[in-house]
């Protein structure tokens, strides 16, 4: 007798594997968002940009000629840097800084019309035409992965590489910001703003870091999202409604619920697209549907106390 | 001011009339500015209870893709703009049942995820909705005419100034109403409404639906003015450009909305023309500019001239 594991069983493995590597990309970015929408209280819909550009710087400073082979990787990390670095303070000082006591509808159009910049200022620099460049993951060659019985060959890149550098991004980030002062720091002034500055702490500081923090994640994730994937316009607006979705889910504010999270929805969604392709761009938004729905303040979030 | 409005919007209808005549080709982006401008009018409503939907370009696709489905058993405009109205406005209350439990961030991405559900669906479902190469709109009629060529756009025409001045006229008597000034206290403390015995759901359900029905109508004139419609109309940058238009002409008067739509269609139109690729730059700067220079919008600018006036 013929199971239905036996038929598609390879197919389900490739499916988790898969869901594994994109939910890794997917934490990176959406931790970001949420990092910077639990301190400035801004939810930037520019975020999606900071992974479009630091995917694009990376496959074009990978593409420089001369480089080592070795050097794919490390580029891809300098090029995230490099990216948020730049952008992250140019935003937060230039146009940030005047609009964090205005309505949250109007930061969130501040944002938006920074988008609007961004995708034509990456669409006049990369053109239109699909970029890609996967020297690192041909470099780091493919493993098999014993499943059910049979093997899978799955890129080491996608298998150990990126699950791993979320995870380092998971623990350092938690570790960072329960365990030493400058994190610590930033925690107060997500919980009061009011109550953290009388105590001495330069919020302007904290944001001014914090949406770097947020940028250099963002592009990390783009750059590393780089070699696995052709590059074209757009996928910054992707990728940051999948964030959005990814952080509402989760709740705002949380770090571990947001890879937990993160995990969910890139499952579900590679679950979809090895079996029901049609559905794979609606799974995101029917799990945050449906968590919202029984979990107005998604699934970590605390409920908050209404005001009179 | 509110006495002065009537006056104004006459005033501008005049003046999208005059253009329309002497420079037809500018025919078809005022006549799609207007049904942005309805759209934008529904976001208006939510913007009074602080809420911003990023999600609306849901409901105008729902009304365009009614009359792509329904032009050719039923292709007059005088049926299929009601129906669409219809089936826009029907949704909307489905959806807003549950959405107005939401406030704020989820709220809008709330209305984001659906849109965005809507617009995969009409992209992968090829079968039905022949995916992201869209469906032509069969030729119509109105009132039982044959509609063709240069006829056919003044009639889309005229219908979008009839409709845009229906709603202009209900959204002005709504906000000031009862359920209408409520949306206010929404916006500032909703348990205060609630002590008073005010469903704040209710309140916010009425406009949500009202805006639904906007958005509807909205999607059907574009449909039926561009002949073609495709699941971009649900993507969640369309729904955006909506909030963008409000914010643009400015969220103080109901006639903000459609000052905002022309206004972000002529720039659209003539930034595409003088810088072909960054187009969409031209226009982020422009709502930056607007934002940080003029806040309260094209209105707010032109109020603030009427007022000069007044007092000298």
């Amino acid at each position: 007798m013929i199971t239905w594991f036996d038929e598609n069983g390879l197919l389900l493995g490739l499916a988790l594997l898969d869901g594994l590597a994109y939910a890794a990309l997917v934490f990176m970015v959406s931790v970001g968002l949420n990092l910077v929408f639990g301190v400035l209280r801004v939810l930037n819909v520019a975020h999606g940009s900071f992974y479009a550009i630091g995917a694009y710087a990376a496959a074009s400073l990978g593409g420089v000629a001369g480089l080592p082979l070795w050097a794919c990787l490390p580029v891809l990390l300098a090029a995230a840097v490099l990216v948020g670095l730049v952008l992250g303070p140019v935003i937060e000082r230039g146009l940030l800084r005047r609009i964090y006591g205005e309505e949250p509808v109007i930061q969130l159009l501040v944002t938006f019309a920074l988008f609007m910049v961004l995708e034509d200022a990456q669409k006049l620099i990369w053109g239109v035409q699909p970029v890609s460049n996967d020297v690192a993951v041909r470099w780091l060659g493919t493993v098999d992965v014993p499943f059910a019985g049979d093997v899978i060959p799955f890129t080491a890149y996608q298998l150990f590489l990126l699950p791993g550098v979320a995870v380092a991004t998971l623990v350092g980030l938690a570790w960072f910001l329960r365990r030493t002062l400058t994190g610590r720091v930033i925690v107060a002034v997500t919980v009061d703003r009011e109550a953290a500055t009388a105590m001495g702490i330069d919020a302007k500081k904290v944001f001014l870091l914090t949406f770097t923090a947020g940028a250099v994640l963002a592009a990390l994730g783009g750059a590393l999202a780089s070699p696995t994937t052709s590059l074209v316009p757009g996928i910054g607006a992707q990728t940051i409604v999948l964030s959005f979705a990814v952080i509402a889910t989760a709740g705002l504010g949380q770090i571990e619920g947001a890879a937990l999270t993160a995990l969910l929805i890139g499952l579900g969604r590679s679950v979809a697209v090895y079996f029901a392709p049609e559905l794979e761009v609606v799974v995101p938004y029917l799990i945050m549907v449906a968590v919202l729905l029984v979990r107005p303040q998604g699934l970590f979030g605390a409920a908050e106390a209404r005001r009179v | 001011m509110r006495r002065a409005e009537p006056w104004l919007a006459l005033a501008g209808a005049a003046a999208l009339v005059v253009v329309a005549v002497a420079a037809p080709w500018l025919r078809f982006i005022l006549t799609l500015a207007l049904a942005k401008g309805i759209a934008v009018l529904g976001i208006l409503l939510l913007l009074r209870a602080g809420q911003v939907s990023f999600g609306h370009a849901m409901y105008a696709a729902i009304g365009a893709y009614v009359v792509a489905f329904a032009a050719p058993s039923m292709g007059d405009v005088l049926v299929l703009l009601p129906l669409a109205m219809l089936a826009a406005g029907v949704v909307g209350l489905v959806i807003g049942v549950f959405i107005t439990r939401y406030r704020e961030i989820f709220f809008s991405m709330l209305n984001l995820a659906l849109s965005m559900v809507l617009y995969s669906l009409l992209e992968k479902f090829y079968a039905i909705t022949k995916g992201s190469d869209g469906i032509r709109v069969a030729p119509l009629r109105i009132a039982g005419m044959a509609m063709d060529g240069p006829m056919a756009a003044w009639v889309m025409f005229a219908t979008a100034m009839v409709v845009a001045a229906m709603f202009w006229w209900v959204a002005r008597r709504y906000l000031v109403s009862p359920m209408g000034e409520a949306l206010a206290g929404i916006k500032t403390r909703e348990t205060r409404l609630e002590f008073m015995g005010v469903s704040a759901r209710g309140v916010l359900l009425v406009a949500y639906v009202l805006s639904a029905l906007m958005a509807g109508a909205a999607g059907a004139i574009i449909a039926m003015t561009t002949r073609h419609v495709t699941p971009l109309l649900a993507y969640w940058t369309s729904s955006g450009e909506l909030v963008f238009i409000a914010i643009l002409g400015g969220a103080g008067g109901v006639l903000g909305p459609f000052l905002g739509a022309v206004t972000y269609e002529l720039i659209r139109v003539y930034a595409a023309a003088a810088f072909a690729d960054i187009w969409q730059m031209a226009l982020g700067l422009a709502l930056l500019g607007v934002i940080l220079f003029a806040p309260g919008g094209v209105w707010g600018v032109i109020a603030g001239l009427l007022r000069r006036a007044r007092v000298t």
